[in-house]
């Protein structure tokens, strides 16, 4: 068996790509369009005064040196993940090396509403402090309100699913409530609780809890009956029949819910902070606006999308862990 | 196949089948306005431990008078007794495997068989759960999930599931009907060896005559909705049953006239 693969190996071998070179058309063309938003970050005379702090021009290079390699070296290992984002690397090269041009190198695009690329990133620089101070008051408002929101719709959704005396009295106030935007009980919300925090708490809880409330209590209701028939005739007590039928056949509908509510948090979040707060990532946009400083804001809305992004990723994480049993589990 | 493991389950089980009794049975669907009546005056006994086939058209009402016998619901009249004792509930002495094997997707294959001894808490059954597994032959595939198995090991292992609480009355749904036929064959096989070494009783829906006549040792002809007994065969053929036996052959012809199909296919 051995003998076999290593004679196979043997005979393809002279055939191997490093004998024939043939060029990573990804990694060249990241190369060069780094290599080129390099030459016009360092080269070109400035429009606009750079800021200080480390060029960008270093950060421009080393992603053409990397692209470079990569070309080189080959695709395994540690370059892998360079390999498989190759042609969205090279784009966003061309893309940066355009906002350079039509901001800091010619003034095209008007200040202060563009700012340049460097000004960007020289935010992360100078106001990390307050941008990281204004992440960690979001979560806290939004993490406990997810998670409020989470229990009380699966708990409401679970009752109005099981019991028709729950759906009586559930159903009206679902389809009353429900399509009101949570936002829109700011006003009320920010005279009945202490603080905007906890009323922007309140807010996002509602957010979430009720889409988790409708897909939960709609996936209830879906459950074959026939399982029911099992489970019954093989002993079980209508509370084991919740615990080991009805609760994991509805969790891929709850995990839908949770997927809506936290988008719908997001923009509970933002919105109260905007027009409430004094910390926070909203509160923070707000903030940039007002001292018409838009590098902070566009600094501000990246930390936004990673961070959101990185919720996101997280409930799904959950979700293939709970959902381990089931073939069609779909990928965000 | 027959191991020491498989003799010490029998002594385990214990109990041997009990008797059914089916008495002067009617059952409807639907409102009082609108009623469907599914079942007409339905009335026998089954004796502990014999295979009854329930045989009729399909739609006719067997499978709601299963239902009726595991305790799902209650009939509209007359009466069904287990040993003597009246039917009010479901109970894990008198058990269904329906034509889906309907596992629980977010289970093993384990803890699906493991499900009724952990709904009535009764602690330490890996031994039992193993020895279930063992005996339809899936020991194999305990912490498999369900949708990684075939349609005939997914029927095996609700088969387990039942098997492990060490039943009293079989209640089967058409358990083969959607299986292949070789797989069908076998399944059959093996679910004879097992009636006969643990001596259940075992009420069989079915309409599949020749499936009936191979395990049953009483066939209980339906009409169409509303279902009535039309026919009684005693088959008291011994076992190995061959399906060319002429015996075999001229039941088969007696129970497909009664089904109302001609002669063409009754040769």
């Amino acid at each position: 068996m051995s003998d076999v693969a290593g004679s196979a190996v043997g005979a393809v071998a002279p055939v191997a790509v490093h004998s024939v070179f043939r060029p990573w058309w990804p990694g060249v063309a990241s190369t060069a369009a780094w290599a080129v938003a390099a030459a016009v970050t360092g080269l070109l005379p400035d429009h606009v005064r750079a800021p200080a702090g480390r060029p960008l021009v270093e950060y421009e290079v080393v992603i053409a040196i990397l692209s470079a390699l990569s070309v080189l070296i080959g695709q395994a290992g540690w370059f892998a993940p360079l390999a498989y984002h190759g042609r969205r690397i090279a784009v966003l090269g061309g893309a940066v090396a355009v906002w350079e041009i039509v901001t800091a190198k010619t003034g095209w695009l008007p200040l202060p509403f563009f700012p340049s690329p460097q000004a960007v990133l020289d935010v992360y620089r100078v106001d990390s402090g307050r941008l990281a101070q204004s992440v960690f008051s979001s979560l806290l408002i939004l993490v406990p309100g997810f998670l409020l929101g989470a229990v009380t719709g699966f708990l409401a959704g679970l009752a109005m699913g099981w019991s028709p005396e729950a759906r009586y009295w559930g159903h009206p106030v679902i389809r009353l409530l429900g399509p009101l935007p949570a936002i829109a009980w700011l006003p009320i919300a920010l005279f009945v609780f202490p603080t905007i925090s906890t009323a922007s708490i309140f807010l996002i809880a509602l957010a979430t809890a009720f889409p988790v409330a409708v897909l939960t209590a709609s996936g209830v209701t879906l459950v074959d009956s026939r399982l029911y028939d099992v489970g019954r005739t093989l002993g079980a007590s209508e509370g084991f029949l919740i615990r080991t039928i009805v609760i994991p056949a509805t969790l891929p509908h709850v995990f839908v819910g949770l997927f809506m509510g936290l988008g719908a948090s997001f923009i509970v979040l933002i919105v109260a902070e905007m027009l409430g707060a004094k910390a926070g990532l909203g509160w923070y946009l707000q903030w940039a606006q007002g001292w018409a400083a838009y590098a902070n804001l566009y600094a501000a809305l990246a930390v936004m999308s990673v961070l959101f992004s990185g919720v996101t990723m997280a409930l799904f994480a959950v979700r293939r862990r709970a959902l381990r049993w089931n073939r069609e589990t779909v990928e965000w | 196949m027959v191991t020491a493991s498989v003799a010490s389950a029998t002594s385990a089980g214990g109990l041997a089948g009990a008797s059914v009794q089916v008495r002067a049975v009617s059952h409807a669907f639907g409102d009082a306005g609108q009623a469907l009546p599914v079942l007409d005056d339905v009335t026998f006994d089954v004796p502990a431990g014999e295979t009854v086939a329930l045989l009729g058209p399909s739609g006719c009402g067997k499978s709601t008078l299963l239902r009726l016998i595991a305790g799902l619901s209650v009939p509209q009249a007359g009466r069904i007794g287990v040993d003597l004792v009246r039917v009010v509930g479901p109970d894990p002495s008198r058990l269904l495997v329906f034509q889906d094997p309907l596992l629980l997707p977010w289970r093993t294959v384990e803890a699906n068989v493991a499900y009724g001894l952990e709904a009535r808490k009764i602690g330490d059954g890996q031994e039992r759960v193993r020895q279930a597994l063992r005996m339809v032959g899936l020991a194999a595939f305990a912490a498999a999930y369900p949708h990684e198995l075939s349609g005939g090991m997914a029927q095996r292992a609700a088969f387990a599931r039942v098997l492990v609480n060490h039943p009293r009355v079989l209640l089967l749904d058409e358990p083969f009907g959607k299986l292949d036929s070789l797989t069908r064959m076998t399944m059959q096989e093996e679910l004879l060896a097992l009636a006969r070494r643990h001596a259940f009783t075992t009420i069989l829906v079915t309409h599949d005559v020749e499936e009936a006549l191979l395990l049953a040792t009483r066939v209980l002809v339906f009409s169409p909705r509303p279902a009535r007994i039309i026919l009684d065969v005693d088959n008291g053929l011994p076992f190995p049953r061959l399906r060319d036996d002429p015996a075999f052959i001229a039941r088969r012809r007696e129970i497909l006239i009664a089904l109302g199909h001609g002669e063409e296919f009754a040769r």
